[in-house]
């Protein structure tokens, strides 16, 4: 079945073997960049989509500081005026970076949230993605009337169940938005 | 302090073993009886710590310079291999006892996935200890990370090894012997160990 | 061996799993619901059925001391291939799975069958083999996701029938111990002779 080893072709073997496959590669990488970028992109939109009242015209992605750390939003404005703002936040959870959306009207209210990436355990923390009591709190949330912290730390969230960590750091990637929206405002 | 933490991080809360998997085959393989399981523990803490080093240096200055990212998964495992390789050459000639110790272990840590799990790990996963902002590891913080969660599945090993000699001499239903009664049991050392989640 | 034993034998008789105890690390570690276990499943089977019809098309001509290194970069190669492919038009799903895709290179089941079988054998013969080991694998996921998602979070396929949590042990790293382990104890009781 096998061919006879030599140190000539056993050399050849793997050179053009190694050869072959990185120009498979890169081939299938170069056919695969767009639309791989595009499923990126169509990620991103989606969530601002799900953020942002529905109509408006969204700007570019604009540069700017959220909770220490460099970040984008986007802008939605309706008949020249913004009227309202998806912030991209990211503070760290259980188990690693937790990024979110938020989308927050001109009024200072929170319109919604939404998960870019986590990487909380699934079925616990990860929950925070799927889970529809604890996402759903969130929309039409008005700082100026309810506490953005879980009920455990005195405020007006419920927490995932076993997941307090991950709660927080969620309620803390939307303060951080929120005190990013004030310093948009101030501008 | 982040040294610190980076370390009990990986060795207890999140053993590679015994909270992300990596590694299982030889796991059941070689944990039958302590002296197999000290030995193979001892050579996956060497070509892990090592692999890593070598993987992250490559990434670094090879693919990511010329753009080759798309090329990582298979240099990673040809270095992996080759490395194991230079490994059991170079411990031959210099330390023979090194390698009558660990040697028959060398050739099945290729296909150890713990090795390219941590490799591939340390260079895509983004890292937070202690609360502090999540970032890629640099090469320090890279070679203590590998070294303590080859540590980490090293105990494991040698905790779950200890067992497995006791449960020899206990009389298991049929169904059970073997392999079975050892996943079950491995569930519940996973549970001991979740007690450690949330230290860090 | 008819072509139709080659197909089956790898889903009871010579189940990856249960019984050549093949490919534990992603068995354990992306069954915490049916549908990731069987994606799993099935990313695997593809690279299993293109490695071994690769294998057994350029095997006679590997000199015999270079075939495993060859092996592996063919394996690596389609795993790359398959990484490329999820990202572009299944991204959520390659996300959830992360890690565990790459991993398939060293994956044992899919070496494993090159050894043992795609070396010596025809391609027709060795992608049967493969689609066989493969279906073999994603049905062991597949019913280890199920019994942990309804343990865990009481649900099927992601349909909920209870409300409220299930036992979440069960999702986490111990529940894919004790599950397997529970698992092969009635594999060997009632299908292994």
């Amino acid at each position: 079945m096998a061919a006879e080893s030599n140190l000539k072709n056993m050399a050849l073997c793997l050179t053009l073997v190694c050869l072959f496959c990185s120009a498979v590669l890169a081939a299938v990488y170069v056919v695969t960049k767009d639309p791989i970028e595009r499923a990126n992109a169509n990620i991103l939109k989606e969530s601002i989509g799900l953020v942002l009242p529905p109509g408006g015209d969204l700007s570019e992605e604009r540069p700017l500081e959220v909770g220490g750390l460099p970040s984008v939003y986007y802008v939605s404005s309706s008949a020249g005026t913004p009227a309202a703002y998806a912030i991209q936040s990211s503070t760290v959870g259980f188990s690693g970076p937790l990024t979110l959306m938020v989308g927050i009207t001109a009024d200072g209210k929170i319109y919604n949230t939404s998960v870019l990436s986590h990487s909380e355990t699934p079925g616990l923390g990860a929950k925070c993605a799927t889970d529809e009591p604890f996402m759903t709190q969130f929309e039409g949330f008005d700082p100026a009337e309810k506490i953005l912290a879980v009920k455990k730390d005195g405020g007006d969230l419920d927490a995932i169940t076993a997941s307090t960590i991950t709660s927080r750091a969620y309620a803390l990637a939307i303060q951080n938005a929120l005190a990013a929206f004030q310093t948009i405002k101030g501008e | 302090m982040e040294y610190f933490l980076i370390i009990i991080s990986a060795i207890f809360v999140n053993n590679i073993m015994l909270a992300q998997f990596l590694g299982t085959c030889p796991f059941i393989g070689v944990s039958n009886k302590l002296s197999t399981a000290t030995g193979m523990s001892g050579a996956v803490t060497f070509v892990i710590t090592l692999a890593t080093l070598v993987t992250w240096l490559i990434n670094k200055y090879l693919l990511i310079t010329f753009h080759l990212e798309f090329l990582q998964t298979i240099a990673f495992i040809l270095v992996i291999a080759a490395l194991v390789q230079v490994v059991e050459i170079v411990l031959k000639k210099i330390s023979p006892a090194l390698y009558q110790a660990l040697g028959i272990y060398l050739p099945l840590i290729t296909t150890n996935c713990a090795v390219l799990g941590v490799a591939i790990n340390v260079v895509t996963k983004e890292f937070s200890f202690g609360g502090g902002p999540a970032h890629l590891l640099n090469l320090p913080e890279t070679i203590v990370y590998a070294f303590a969660t080859a540590l980490g599945y090293g105990l494991a090993m040698i905790l779950f090894a200890g067992l497995r000699e006791h449960l020899e001499l206990n009389d298991v239903p049929k169904a059970f012997r073997g392999v079975p009664i050892a996943f079950i049991t491995v569930g519940i050392l996973a549970l001991a160990f979740m007690g450690f989640s949330g230290i860090v | 061996m008819n072509k139709l034993q080659l197909f089956t034998k790898g889903i009871v008789k010579e189940n990856p799993i249960f019984v050549l105890l093949l490919g534990l690390c992603p068995t354990l570690a992306t069954t915490t619901s049916a549908i990731n276990g069987m994606s799993m499943g099935l990313a695997t089977l593809f690279v299993l059925v293109l490695s071994n019809m690769a294998i057994s098309a350029i095997a006679p001509r590997v000199p015999d001391k270079v075939h495993i290194p060859v092996y592996i970069v063919v394996i690596a190669t389609f795993v790359t291939v398959l990484q490329f492919v999820m990202q572009a038009w299944t991204p959520v799903i390659y996300k959830t799975l992360g890690l565990f895709i790459p991993l398939i290179v060293v994956n044992c089941i899919v070496l494993g069958r090159a050894e043992a079988f795609a070396n010596q054998n025809g391609i027709i013969d060795s992608a049967l083999d493969g689609l066989g080991q493969g279906m073999g694998f994603t049905f062991s996921l597949t019913v280890l996701g199920l019994v942990r998602e309804v343990l865990g979070s009481g649900s099927v396929f992601g349909l909920k029938f209870i409300s409220g949590d299930g036992i979440l042990a069960f999702v986490m790293a111990p529940g894919a111990f004790l599950c397997l382990g529970y698992l092969m104890v009635l594999f060997n009781k009632f299908l292994k002779k």
